[in-house]
């Protein structure tokens, strides 16, 4: 835990402004909101994971004690209602665009997962919508379903206008280049690596709470979203002809989001829809099961890899060719997430003349499949990673010396990468030298032998990665097949008393941007944090944003708030000057005072921010009154992270437990605005690494029935599973935002699956093991010991 | 319906709620207080813990008719913003929490932990807190928060 300090600004590991409400009970989530009159809606879902409805009988339903309305997917098309729309799409191979098929929000003659959204029972309580729920008689004719990622091509058409199941067929690099690296290659190494299917699993389920207002015709929704204004502009104009400034969207405390909180589900369209056919508020809680079947999954790739080594262990070339799940429909952000996402970022932290990747897109009759902490670059990054340690263990190479000798030197910095990306800085031997230290590596062979000692097999596993945040620039991204900006907004209002609204269009679900956002602004203006206070989560109070993900809120978030800042102070400086009778350039602001230079006259912030609102002497010829000011920032390019995880495992070859013993990271953050906030990021990351590789698989049986589909079935790290974490951090600070900040949000949980799979086969190496698949679960670790005992009993 | 009175954060409370109310139903849609938190539906995750007679239990695994008679305690019964429990103000210093939805569950059990083992080691914690799912903070803050707040606890 780093130091407290008495300071407020941009370094200190403030306590959270945030955690007084969260620990006494009193924070805000959406299923806390009750409305007055309100109805309760239970969805029916479908039991099966391909079917045609034949028919929907609602009669004996509709006369249950307490039901008020049912609706189904053909009143959804009566009113007219759209679907959510993919905000990603990609341009083929061939170049034809990507297949978009209909999402109706009530499904509309077929189910394509287990989990489909298909009748709405609306009813005075909850338990009377469930009630009646199971009167309501569907009839289906079950159709064959597609559930195998590998041969999804091959199974049955589900939707219309996607052939051979494939919603897109993306590549990036140049394979002639690649080809030919592999070619001429002194070592070439193969790997396919499957990325397991996730259940994102914030701890809060999500829910929404809609009304409709007859006098002025306005709707609102609380709704459980990292991204409040995108979900008004989609269900707004793409989906229910809601005017925006008709519609107030409010995403108040959220728990917890991972990226499923991101996109625009069918369940909050449907509450908002019925508001006004219902004239009542509509209310909607997800159960646990409800987000295991209907929350977008994450991961779920299958990645063929070919690395290409000179005689002097030089990587020369990559190719990898992946097959990505997207499941049943395309969820928001579901196909920008395995291409743009992911395929710029197989040049890691290396110098590789020549990368060619190509990614398929495929529909099965699974859940959506979206991004899912990390998005793309953890599918990366692992399958990287662990053909880094595949090709040191052929070549006879120390797997961090092998990382070494081929990482970007740190003078090559800009360095552009074959595969589209640009890094701005970065100095990657910096955090692998603290981490190998912090770790004890050296003394690694020691600690082997003693564990051999205790008949436990020891591991050691490296991941030096580098991830890509803030997505930007608008222009590029547009280019690139985006549908949404990529900026970020602020406005600073300053009060006549000098105390200071912040109002951002990021979105806070556990980050911390309470206490993070108001040091930038405390920092900046010499004032204390209580004076600041930050707004977010509210169409209607802040101004247009993208919300959070993908590590953007500093970046991009912070940096709009530091322009915007900056713009008070520059309006500040011209009434102080006008006050002190001075040059505006002879004006310096500093610790929350503007000074003429040269001399004791000087007028505290407070002054200046009360003659803005009463401005009776002021300079009406050059300034309005008031000091509130808005940025919007469009980032000239990604910030990039990056740093190196190192894992000791011990496992027991006799259950084939996995025992995560130490763990140490040291990543490149560029400037830490709080440390301890950037720490707790960096734990929760890698836990959920550590959930991937050790634990958690949301796995599908033959009938495309999701079989992990609870707490007792999808196995999430508790806090006897995981050890204390050493983290550490270098920095080179960003070179593009005002701040020198990149995100730390991803960084745990896109280093921490492959270093963590590479100790699990260092720890077996010695018995000849060389793959293993995530989850290592303690069967599969067994049974890897065991079959490897018997090869070398035979041999 | 049956009556249901019980001791609520101290004072009597009363109401008729159908037979098959679960007490976190009672808690937070009767009694309206909504930080017990629901965020499973297999009494796995625990962010509905509260004290029945001094007793953590999981409240979605019981029925309000049950707590009949019984001394309930949630997280707005232990300390208030201007004068936190000793452990919330662990919590608070350890920076145990993030989004705050496991908080209260995690908070509850942690206290109780530390009723039955003022001095508990990371790894009676970390076993302690086995019925708390938090996906946030990798736990490595929360245990730190309870031992900082048993140490607290016993000044």
């Amino acid at each position: 835990m780093p130091e407290g300090s008495t300071k407020d600004g941009i370094g200190a590991s403030v306590r959270r402004k945030e955690d007084k409400r969260f620990l006494t009970g009193s924070g805000r989530y959406t299923a806390d909101i009750s409305r007055h009159g309100q109805l309760h809606v239970h969805f029916i879902r479908s039991d099966h994971a391909h079917a045609n409805i034949k028919s929907i009988r609602t009669d004996a339903a509709a006369k249950a004690d307490g039901v008020v309305a049912i609706y189904t997917g053909e009143d959804v098309a009566a009113d007219g209602i759209g679907g959510p729309i993919c905000g990603w799409v990609v341009t083929n191979r061939d170049g034809s665009p990507t297949n978009e098929p209909p999402h109706p929000i009530l499904a509309n003659g077929s189910v394509r997962y287990v989990g489909d959204h298909v009748v709405a029972v609306i009813a005075e309580t909850l338990q009377q919508a469930r009630d009646a729920a199971e009167l309501v008689e569907i009839d289906y004719e079950v159709l064959a379903p597609v559930v195998d990622l590998a041969s999804a091509s091959e199974g049955v058409q589900i939707h219309e206008n996607v052939p051979n199941n494939m919603y897109f067929d993306f590549e990036l690099g140049d394979e002639a280049a690649a080809e030919a690296a592999l070619a001429d290659a002194a070592t070439v190494v193969e790997l396919e690596v499957r990325n397991n299917r996730l259940v994102p699993n914030a701890m809060e389920p999500r829910a929404a709470v809609a009304e409709y207002d007859p006098i002025d015709e306005a709707y609102t929704l609380f709704t459980t979203s990292q991204n409040p204004h995108l979900t008004r502009l989609v269900i707004g104009a793409f989906m229910l002809s809601i005017p925006e400034s008709k519609f107030r969207v409010v995403a108040p405390d959220v728990g917890g989001g991972f990226g499923s909180k991101i996109y625009v589900y069918p369940e909050e369209a449907v509450c908002t829809w019925v508001s006004k056919k219902l004239q009542r508020p509509i209310k909607w809680t997800a159960d646990r099961s409800e987000s295991f079947l209907a929350d977008a999954h994450g991961r779920d790739h299958i990645n063929k890899v070919r690395m290409a080594l000179d005689a002097n262990n030089r990587i020369t070339g990559l190719r990898v060719d992946s097959l990505a799940n997207i499941g049943s429909y395309l969820s928001a952000f579901s196909v920008v997430t395995p291409t743009i996402l992911h395929a710029p970022l197989l040049s890691g932290c290396y110098e590789i003349p020549a990368i060619y990747t190509n990614v398929k897109g495929m529909a099965t009759t699974t859940a959506p499949v979206d991004a899912y902490r990390g998005a793309g670059r953890p599918e990366a990054t692992y399958l990287l990673e662990r053909v880094m340690d595949a090709a040191a263990r052929q070549v006879g190479m120390d797997p961090a010396e092998f990382r070494r000798m081929n990482f970007i030197p740190k003078d090559a910095f800009p360095y552009q990468t074959p595969v589209a990306l640009q890094y701005d800085i970065g100095d990657y031997e910096a955090p692998l030298d603290k981490a190998l230290e912090m770790i004890d590596y050296k003394g690694f062979e020691a600690r082997r032998a003693e564990a051999a000692t205790r008949g436990k097999y020891r591991g050691i596993g490296l991941s030096s990665y580098i991830e890509a945040c803030g997505i930007a620039p608008s222009a590029v991204a547009g280019a690139l097949g985006a549908r949404v900006g990529l900026y970020e907004s602020a406005t600073v209002r300053v009060d006549p008393t000098g105390t200071i609204n912040v109002m951002t269009g990021t979105h806070s679900h556990g980050q911390g941007h309470d206490t993070t956002f108001a040091q930038i602004v405390a920092d900046k203006l010499g004032v204390g944090i209580d004076q600041v206070q930050i707004i977010h989560g509210d169409s209607d109070k802040t101004p247009f944003g993208m919300g959070s993900y993908g590590s953007r809120s500093l970046a991009v978030g912070g940096s709009a708030i530091a322009k915007a800042v900056d713009k008070v102070i520059d309006k500040a400086r011209i009434i102080a000057a006008h006050l002190m009778e001075a040059a505006d350039s002879d004006v310096v602001f500093a610790d929350g005072k503007f000074t003429v230079a040269g001399t004791d006259t000087e007028k505290g912030f407070g002054e200046i921010a009360l003659a803005a609102y009463v401005p009776h002497n002021y300079p009406h010829d050059r300034l309005e009154p008031g000091l509130e000011e808005t940025a919007f920032y469009d980032p000239l390019n990604f910030t990039y992270p990056s740093g190196t995880h190192i894992a000791e495992v011990e496992i027991d070859p006799a259950t084939g437990v996995v025992r995560l013993v130490d763990w140490a990271c040291c990543d490149d953050f560029g400037n830490l605005i709080n440390p301890m906030v950037v720490e707790g990021q960096v734990h929760g990351g890698i836990a959920q690494g550590v959930g991937q590789a050790l634990m958690e698989n949301a796995a599908y049986d033959e009938n495309g029935q999701l079989i992990t589909a609870s707490y007792m079935d999808y196995c999430m790290p508790r806090a006897d599973d995981l050890p204390d974490f050493k983290v550490d951090y270098t920095v080179t600070a960003c070179t593009h935002n005002d701040l020198g900040v990149k995100g730390c949000g991803e960084a745990g949980a896109i280093a921490s699956p492959p270093a963590l799979i590479n100790a699990v086969i260092n720890a077996l190496s010695p018995l000849g093991v060389t793959d293993m698949s995530m989850p290592a679960s303690p069967e599969k670790v067994w049974r890897a010991i065991n079959e490897a005992g018997k090869a070398q009993a035979a041999e | 319906m049956t009556n249901v009175n019980l001791t609520l954060n101290g004072k009597a409370v009363s109401a008729d709620v159908p037979d098959n109310t679960l007490l976190v139903s009672f808690i937070r849609e009767t009694m309206a207080l909504t930080g017990t938190h629901v965020g499973c539906d297999t009494s796995q995750c625990g962010a509905c813990v509260v004290h029945v007679n001094g007793e953590s239990v999981k409240s979605c695994t019981m029925l309000a008719v049950a707590a009949e008679g019984a001394e309930i305690t949630t997280i707005e019964g232990i300390g208030r913003a201007e004068s936190l429990h000793p452990m919330q103000q662990a919590f608070h210093e350890n920076h145990g929490l993030q989004c705050g939805f496991c908080t209260p569950g995690m908070v509850m059990s942690a206290i109780e932990l530390v009723e039955k083992n003022p001095n508990p080691s990371e790894q009676d914690v970390r076993e302690g807190l086995e019925g708390n799912i938090c996906r946030c903070t990798g736990y490595h803050n929360i245990v730190k928060s309870v031992q900082a707040g048993a140490q607290k606890m016993g000044e």
